[in-house]
């Protein structure tokens, strides 16, 4: 592969792995469509769900025309299996209860606010502009799932339990959020993609203080648990497949159908 | 949780080309800072609005329908109060 063939492949499979982050993690939050627990927050949910959904149109739009061999976004949304995708392990997990939903998008919006404030200097314009655009919803985002986490952490004895126990599920799943690997590596050499690692120890200390401020803290654990990871190589828990079920059913019993 | 356990807000929007907030509808929320996200989800999602306002229904001061004839009945020489015949500087552009 000549090295201009190689920059614009690893391109296309960093700005997948983002679109497939986005509209998985959409997808669990579209899950709570008429299922919240009230209406406002039914009605806030699904807005949430739209922006993440809107970010994966952009991404998916971007790589077809990166790949330039006739997919659209629909065929990345619609015809992959779950090996094909590359999201983080993290956003395919089941939506839970509300205290995981609201625990892991939490992380994911603390997360969201600094990749994407990075991105938005990325050395592809492109993917530069879908950061900032999608920066200003993360902030809204992390706005909404950080007054979550203060009020169930500091709430009841129920939604403090919940809490604690959807944080001791997430441990496992959050390091993949800070690893690279070789291919990512390369885009973070050209300056197109942000240092993942690099954002560790900004993302833990404002974690921490939200969830010391909801007198909760990291629940204890006798070691650093056991990270689980695959998400970028497509090896992917069995709820991802689960997912995707639902995702592309229409699809799949009526190809090509349009309306 | 559930919903009649919270408060009602009422719900004003100042939209992109108007002056004043206008009254948009009323949501449940635990306190005024959620009430002000949930608006900015229910209400001003299409680009409405540059401007919210929230305010506890409860707060709200309101007439009663008793109070009907001696509040706004007419009054029987209406010109005197009425600002019709003035006419307005070309420099006021809102009034």
């Amino acid at each position: 592969m000549s090295g201009l063939d190689q920059q614009r492949s690893d391109l296309l499979a960093f700005t997948l792995r983002l679109g497939d982050d986005a509209l998985v993690l959409g997808q669990r939050l579209a899950e709570w469509c008429s299922r919240a627990p009230f209406l406002e927050e039914d009605l806030a949910l699904a807005n949430t769900a739209l922006d993440f959904l809107g970010r994966a149109r952009f991404l998916y739009q971007y790589a077809a025309e990166i790949e330039g061999a006739g997919r659209t976004e629909d065929d990345f949304a619609y015809t992959r299996d779950a090996g094909a995708y590359r999201n983080l392990l993290v956003l395919e997990l089941p939506r839970g209860d509300f205290a995981f939903t609201m625990a892991r998008q939490f992380c994911v919006d603390v997360f969201d606010v600094h990749y994407l404030g990075a991105l938005q200097g990325s050395a592809d314009r492109r993917l530069a502009a879908i950061a900032g655009k999608g920066l200003k919803e993360a902030q809204y985002h992390l706005k909404r799932s950080r007054a979550w986490v203060l009020r169930l952490g500091d709430g009841t004895a129920e939604s403090r339990r919940r809490l604690q126990q959807a944080l001791g599920s997430l441990m496992p799943y959050l390091g993949e959020l800070f690893e690279l690997d070789a291919l990512e590596r390369r885009l973070v050499d050209g300056a197109v993609a942000p240092d993942r690692a690099d954002l560790h120890g900004s993302w833990s200390a404002e974690v921490g203080a939200t969830l010391e401020q909801a007198t909760v803290g990291w629940p204890e654990a006798p070691a650093q648990p056991e990270q689980r990871r695959g998400g970028r190589a497509g090896q992917h828990t069995p709820h991802l497949a689960e997912l995707l079920d639902e995702l592309q059913a229409v699809t799949r019993a009526l190809p090509g159908r349009t309306w | 949780m559930s919903e009649q356990a919270l408060p009602l807000f009422e719900v004003f929007v100042r939209s992109r080309r108007g002056l004043d907030h206008k009254h948009v509808g009323s949501l449940h929320a635990a306190d005024p800072e959620q009430a002000l996200q949930y608006a900015r989800d229910v209400y001003t999602r299409r680009g409405e609005g540059v401007s919210i306002w929230v305010v506890r229904s409860s707060d709200i001061v309101a007439s009663q329908p008793a109070d009907q004839d001696s509040f706004f009945e007419a009054d029987p020489e209406p010109g005197l109060r009425h600002a019709a015949s003035y006419k307005l500087p070309d420099e006021v552009d809102n009034m």
